[in-house]
């Protein structure tokens, strides 16, 4: 007997049924094809600017950084600013999404855009996010080629840009998307929420930015 | 890791005297408690989440075979291999002959404690692959040779200056002129030494939150994005989760979510969760080649069923350990194995045996803070006693406690003669120990009296004062 039937045989047994216990099967597939959405806090039932400002103050309460600009096109100078307000060199490392290519990045003198996944040595990397989600100032990331994951993760700043209209009150709401992009039941390989940038408390409990991942997160809210 | 529940006495004793682990102590137990308090009490719905998050894993529970087929088959859809584990032993071997069918010589690691559960690390670096801890506690503690004193907090018993001596004696290569005074320099130099091991590494290791059934993902949740540095970096991504981590949808996920980090760190949601659904994918410009999932047993279905059927829902979140009385006294090494707390003390007797680990679910006051504040309502302090019941069923204790309980037993099952022998005992009881009010020491009491006074006893037994009481109460109703 295979350790997967071993297995599997004591947790029917445990249950006491036999493998073709209609009832339980049933149960299964009801809630896999049409999962319960569950207890939604009130905290983001919130709609417009009131659900956006939500998002802004939660981002900043996990020492997120936040800056809202009018339009697309204002965002590669939003970046360039950040960059110099920073001291970081006029270099940044981003994907190939669609949004992020229609900005008229040249306008930047001397900024370097460097497509791809992100290097060692990439100091800044530029993400557009899916959805932003009020109620705990996340941001949701699918990996791909237009935003790849080493981009969140190697370089020290990271930088994501959300469209206003794509923050949404709640996870659940952000999941229902995922769902209706990617297909029932299909994911992309990577979906990252992020919130806030990286910390560690391991030592003595107190709270220090900066542990593995980026040590600094700054998120670019688009309104238009 | 060997199981040194058996000597807990003697661990906890040296743990009360350790000058260092006390300090260390001291800080944790106020910080965790109130950053818990501050984020439960920002959340109006969080008793109602809890009942929510309760009733998912109960309904998982119940159907756990098939959520764990369900999940299965679309990990294997998604391009991911799926390695079911009976013991440790199965899941060790699993895991080294991924590593050998791709030549792996270095293995990084994601904070994970079901890989604790079944000693890996000691396991491979005997076959000749290494291991790097890179979650800054987990690395901490690997550069000692310890162990996790804390499910989420693994160096929780260490204070600063102790890193700084082992970062010095280890880091040789650097100068050592360099101000490591400041947790801040602490962080930035393992931050610097772990960077280029992700980038050398053949296999990343992490652990799971959960694993949903609905897709197939696996999620983790970390605060320093070391696990998503594990898992994208090498060519193979190795899952090693215990059967019990499904849940049905991406739903259900959230909603533990919600429950998770506020009782364990205080925060609303953790800095990365991280939900997985197998390799790379055509057209991705990272992530690994081989996606691996290790579904380990090792006791949970013989769980199943049984009065400890409920300690299955633990997320391990920590919030049981980090609000016991017991566990701030003594730390996590005292328990002997790799889950302390209330938790541990529940789950070591399931994972190991009540004859190595009986010390663990003694020692509580029962005091309720654990159950009081799992974020999956689990009955922590009724397990305990569950697994009390069991050793003295099975004669484990020592002999002067079984006497000692007989004797009771004996008096109690004959109401009239425990009433005579109480109402003469009490007295005399409280007659020697005279105005005071307490006693200094006791015969056949020394086990107390040694490190605390005992209150004497009221002059009149319970019954007494209870029949004089009613006895007054007709009295006035007539009046």
């Amino acid at each position: 007997m295979s350790a997967r039937e071993a297995i599997l045989g004591k947790l029917r047994s445990a249950a006491s049924v036999s493998a073709s216990d209609h009832a339980r099967r049933e149960a299964v597939e009801k809630r896999l094809a049409k999962p319960p959405r569950g207890l939604i806090p009130a905290r983001g039932q919130l709609e417009g600017e009131a659900r956006i400002a939500l998002f802004c103050s939660m981002a900043e309460a996990v020492t997120a950084t936040v800056e809202r600009v009018g339009s697309a096109d204002d965002v590669p100078k939003a970046v360039t600013h950040y960059l110099r307000s920073r001291n970081l060199a006029p270099s940044v490392r981003m994907g190939d999404d669609k949004r992020l290519k229609r900005m008229d990045w040249a306008s930047q003198k001397s900024l370097e855009v460097k497509h791809g996944r992100a290097e060692p040595q990439d100091e800044v990397g530029v993400s557009h996010a899916l959805a932003g989600i009020a109620e705990s100032g996340t941001l949701a990331l699918p990996s791909g080629k237009d935003n790849p994951t080493t981009v969140n993760f190697v370089p020290d700043h990271h930088v994501i840009v959300v469209d206003a209209k794509d923050i949404a009150g709640d996870l659940e709401t952000v999941i229902s998307r995922v769902r209706r992009k990617y297909g029932r039941g299909e994911m992309p390989r990577v979906l990252n929420l992020i919130t806030g940038p990286s910390r560690s408390g391991d030592i003595e409990q107190t709270m220090l930015l900066g542990a593995h991942g980026p040590r600094a997160l700054h998120i670019i809210v688009v309104d238009g | 890791m060997e199981v040194q529940s058996p000597q807990f006495k003697e661990k906890a004793r040296k743990a009360m005297a350790d000058e260092q682990l006390q300090r260390a102590m001291g800080k944790a137990k106020v910080g965790f408690v109130s950053k818990r308090r501050k984020a439960v009490d920002a959340l109006p719905e969080f008793d109602e989440l809890r009942s929510s998050a309760r009733a998912i894993k109960d309904h998982t529970l119940e159907h756990l075979d098939l959520y764990l087929e369900a999940y299965e088959r679309k990990v294997i859809a998604s391009g991911g291999r799926v390695h079911w584990a009976e013991t440790a032993e199965d899941a060790r071997q699993a895991v080294l002959s991924i590593c050998r069918a791709a030549g792996a010589r270095t293995v990084t690691k994601g904070k994970s404690m079901i890989t604790e559960e079944i000693a890996l690390n000691d396991f491979l670096e005997k076959e000749g692959v290494r291991p790097v801890e890179t979650d800054l506690g987990e690395y901490i503690i690997q550069l000692r040779g310890e162990h996790p004193s804390h499910i989420i907090g693994p160096a929780l018993h260490l204070n600063k200056e102790q890193v700084e001596e082992d970062f010095r004696r280890v880091h040789t290569e650097l100068p050592p002129e360099r101000d490591l005074s400041q947790p801040e320099s602490l962080l930035g130099e393992a931050r610097n030494i772990l960077r280029p091991q992700y980038f050398q590494a053949d296999v990343g290791i992490t652990g799971a939150n959960f694993l949903v059934a609905e897709t197939g993902t696996s999620i983790i949740v970390t605060n320093e994005g070391n696990g998503d540095l594990t898992q994208t970096l090498p060519r193979i991504h190795i899952v090693v989760a215990s059967i019990e981590k499904v849940v049905p949808t991406l739903e259900d996920a959230s909603q533990i979510l919600r429950v998770l980090a506020r009782s364990a760190t205080g925060q609303d949601m953790s800095v990365y969760t991280t939900l997985s659904t197998g390799p790379r994918r055509p057209d991705d410009p990272d992530g690994p080649d081989e996606y691996h999932v290790i579904l380990l047993d090792n006791g949970r279905s013989s769980m199943l069923g049984t009065e400890f059927h409920e300690m299955l829902r633990c997320i391990r979140c920590g919030a049981c350990m980090n609000h016991c009385p017991v566990y701030h006294a003594v730390g996590g090494h005292a328990y002997g194995w790799v889950y302390p707390g209330p938790m541990g003390s529940v789950l070591t007797p399931s994972l190991v045996g009540v004859d190595k680990a009986g010390h663990l679910p003694n020692a509580s006051t029962f005091c309720g803070r654990c159950e009081s504040v799992c974020p999956m309502q689990i009955p922590l302090p009724r397990m305990m006693r569950n697994w009390r019941e069991r050793e003295f069923e099975r004669g484990l204790n020592p002999a002067a406690q079984r006497f000692g309980l007989g004797f009771w037993a004996f008096f109690a099952r004959r109401p009239k003669l425990y009433r005579l022998a109480t109402s003469m005992a009490i007295p005399t009881l409280s007659g020697f120990a005279g105005r005071r009010g307490w006693f200094r020491s006791l015969p056949f009491a020394g086990g107390w009296t040694r490190h605390r006074d005992l209150p004497a006893p009221e002059s009149r037994t319970f019954m007494q004062q209870w029949r004089d009481r009613e006895a007054g109460k007709s009295e006035r109703s007539a009046v």
